[in-house]
């Protein structure tokens, strides 16, 4: 945020003759967007929350008050305790980490994944392109969530990384079918080919000259990415099949409330982790429409 | 168009094999043992090699994948692991409530999608535009459960005005209307996060028509500005959006698993999940299939149905 804020000033402050960058428009661009630079804070804010949870919780997320068992909200539990008698507040702020980091890793997971397919197809052409693009074809042409499903129970007992390597795995058909496109508009421009012509390798080719301008369009793609893997890791977690209690999860937090009960009483137990899940998620998506403004108006994702 | 219908359908093949190879091998590599979750305490070890057997796990992982495709050709999907039951009847039986609510979801989607995008795009950067945006993310940002328990909260425990979850009353006469005042609000729920990808969609290909020459003139006729936008710019900036019906496909049905799940919707999603919950390999694979099937046909539908709207799409 503040280095989005300085280089923009920095922009305004250049002079005449100095150029002006790409990323610097960009990040002009973006600031006007409000919705997006709002969000941006409201990121901020809950990425503080969870990095700080142990300063900001009232409670650890696992401690039991044996005297509190789906307690209403009060002065000692902030938002009511769960049916095991853990404090709701607690286990919000710390679920905020869960879902973050879920969201960070497994993204930044198959975006190199992603990245390395798709630029690798495009580059080498050939057979290489044609297997790898059918891969991209099957893998797309099925829902990920029941893909995701499977995979998850693969891996034995559910947790946090399970969620993280299955995402990281298999999300990456969409983003290299994005980088080939970026790749096989780059392969053949000048730049790229006085770049071979100079004897540089493959490797330096990709990694100096061709991925720096793919990076706009794989960037608001990841961003696009993590709202989804946020709401996949909820949706496995509600359904039991992503993260555990007693770690809490904003999805595995709203299990409780398919009994309806818990769903028609005790509406401090499954509104604040849904009503979190939405705001990261929209918040997510608002900052990636403002980086799609701000990078390439003409991109439709 | 029949030999670009044909090369598609060829096409098909491979990639259904191709989905049909991953999950076997996704399933395979699953250390919870079937068998495990059929035994009681007084089978002996021998009667779990008997089982195993019986089952045909006993044997390598190709092996069995030959096999069931064996089947497959006669139309054999295999028996469930813990009913017995033939496959195809216990999924097909789960597939006509699913193909309910999520045709009725793909239809709602549209039914607010196409309205709204076309509002929010002839008044582009006004207020409605604006509040339309905003629904537009809210509809894509909302996680599907907690919706669904909203719902339910709000619209069945809060006002009573629906059912809670099932697809009849119970004792009840099973007429239409029943059934269509238990579709509601799950069809609802599920049609929230696509109608605000189609806004989105009709939104821009709508801006895209506005802005060409013809549009232009049009009004420099002298049109009513309702007329240009319903006759001349609609009809047009529609075309595009059919195609992506195909693509909403995979997402309703991943859709459906949650919403089934909220709703106690007896269909193929909450078969998902109790199959996977109870190891069923049979009955997994029978549902990636019919799952791959009906998003390979509803992108061949979407296409073919764009060439014919669209005369200047000409597929070789």
């Amino acid at each position: 945020m503040s280095n989005v804020a300085s280089v923009s000033r920095a922009v305004r402050a250049a002079a005449p003759g100095r150029p002006v960058t790409f990323w610097a428009l960009a990040a002009r661009r973006f600031l006007r967007h409000r919705l997006a630079v709002t969000s941006l804070a409201v990121m901020a804010v809950i990425g503080t929350l969870a990095l700080g949870a142990p300063l900001v919780a009232p409670h650890s997320p696992t401690a039991i008050d044996a005297v509190a068992f789906q307690a209403a909200p009060s002065r000692t539990h902030p938002l009511g305790s769960d049916s095991v008698g853990r404090d709701v507040l607690s286990r919000l702020i710390y679920a905020a980490r869960v879902s973050l980091t879920v969201g960070l890793l497994a993204v930044a997971m198959y975006v190199v994944i992603g990245t390395a397919i798709g630029a690798a197809a495009a580059y080498y052409g050939g057979g290489i392109d044609l297997v790898l693009s059918r891969i991209m074809d099957v893998m797309l042409s099925f829902p990920p969530l029941i893909i995701i499903l499977f995979a998850v129970t693969v891996f034995g007992r559910p947790s946090i990384w399970n969620v993280i390597i299955v995402l990281g795995l298999l999300g990456w058909p969409s983003l290299a079918r994005l980088v080939r496109g970026q790749f096989l508009a780059l392969r053949d421009l000048e730049f790229v080919l006085a770049a071979r012509a100079t004897g540089a390798s493959d490797a330096r080719v990709v990694i100096r000259h061709m991925l720096p301008n793919a990076l706009a369009p794989v960037l608001v793609a990841a961003t696009f990415g993590m709202a989804n893997a946020i709401l996949v890791e909820a949706a496995l977690s509600f359904l039991g099949m992503g993260v555990q209690p007693p770690t809490p999860s904003w999805g595995n937090m709203l299990t409780d409330a398919q009994s309806l009960t818990v769903l028609e009483r005790m509406p401090w137990l499954w509104v604040p982790p849904g009503f979190m899940i939405l705001i990261s998620v929209l918040s997510i998506n608002f900052v990636g429409d403002g980086l799609r403004d701000a990078l390439d108006p003409s991109l439709k994702l | 168009m029949q030999r670009y219908i044909l090369r598609r359908l060829l096409i098909m093949v491979p990639i259904l094999l191709g989905i049909t190879v991953l999950c076997y091998l996704i399933l395979s590599l699953t250390p919870g043992d079937p068998v495990q979750m059929l035994i009681s305490p007084s089978m002996s070890a021998e009667d779990m090699v008997i089982k195993r057997r019986g089952l045909g796990l006993d044997q390598p992982v190709h092996v069995r994948y030959v096999k069931w495709l064996g089947e497959l050709s006669r139309g054999n999907l295999g028996y469930s692991f813990t009913s017995g039951a033939p496959v195809t009847k216990r999924v097909g039986e789960r597939l006509i409530p699913t193909l309910k609510l999520t045709g009725t979801a793909l239809l709602l989607s549209y039914a607010i999608g196409i309205p709204v995008g076309v509002i929010a795009a002839t008044r582009r950067y006004s207020a409605v535009d604006y509040v339309a945006t905003v629904l537009t993310f809210l509809g894509i940002s909302l996680p599907t459960f907690f919706l669904g328990l909203g719902g339910i909260y709000i619209f069945s425990l809060r006002l009573q005005w629906l059912p809670v979850g099932g697809t009849l009353t119970l004792g009840g006469d099973g007429g239409f209307v029943d059934g269509l005042y238990h579709l509601i609000l799950p069809a609802a729920v599920l049609a929230v996060a696509g109608a605000g990808v189609v806004t989105r969609y009709v939104r821009s290909s709508m801006l895209e028509v506005l802005g060409q020459d013809y549009v232009r003139t049009a009004r420099a006729k002298g049109l009513a500005e309702f007329i240009v936008t319903r006759h001349h710019a609609l009809r047009n900036a529609l075309i595009p959006v059919i195609t992506i019906a195909g693509l909403q496909i995979p997402a309703l049905l991943a859709g459906a698993v949650i919403t089934e799940q909220v709703f106690e919707w007896p269909g193929m999603g909450r078969l998902t999940i109790e199959a996977i919950n109870q190891r069923d390999y049979p009955v997994l694979m029978a549902i990636t299939l019919v799952t791959a099937v009906l998003v390979a046909a509803g992108n061949l539908l979407a296409d073919v149905a764009y060439a014919a709207a669209d005369p200047r799409i000409r597929y070789e």
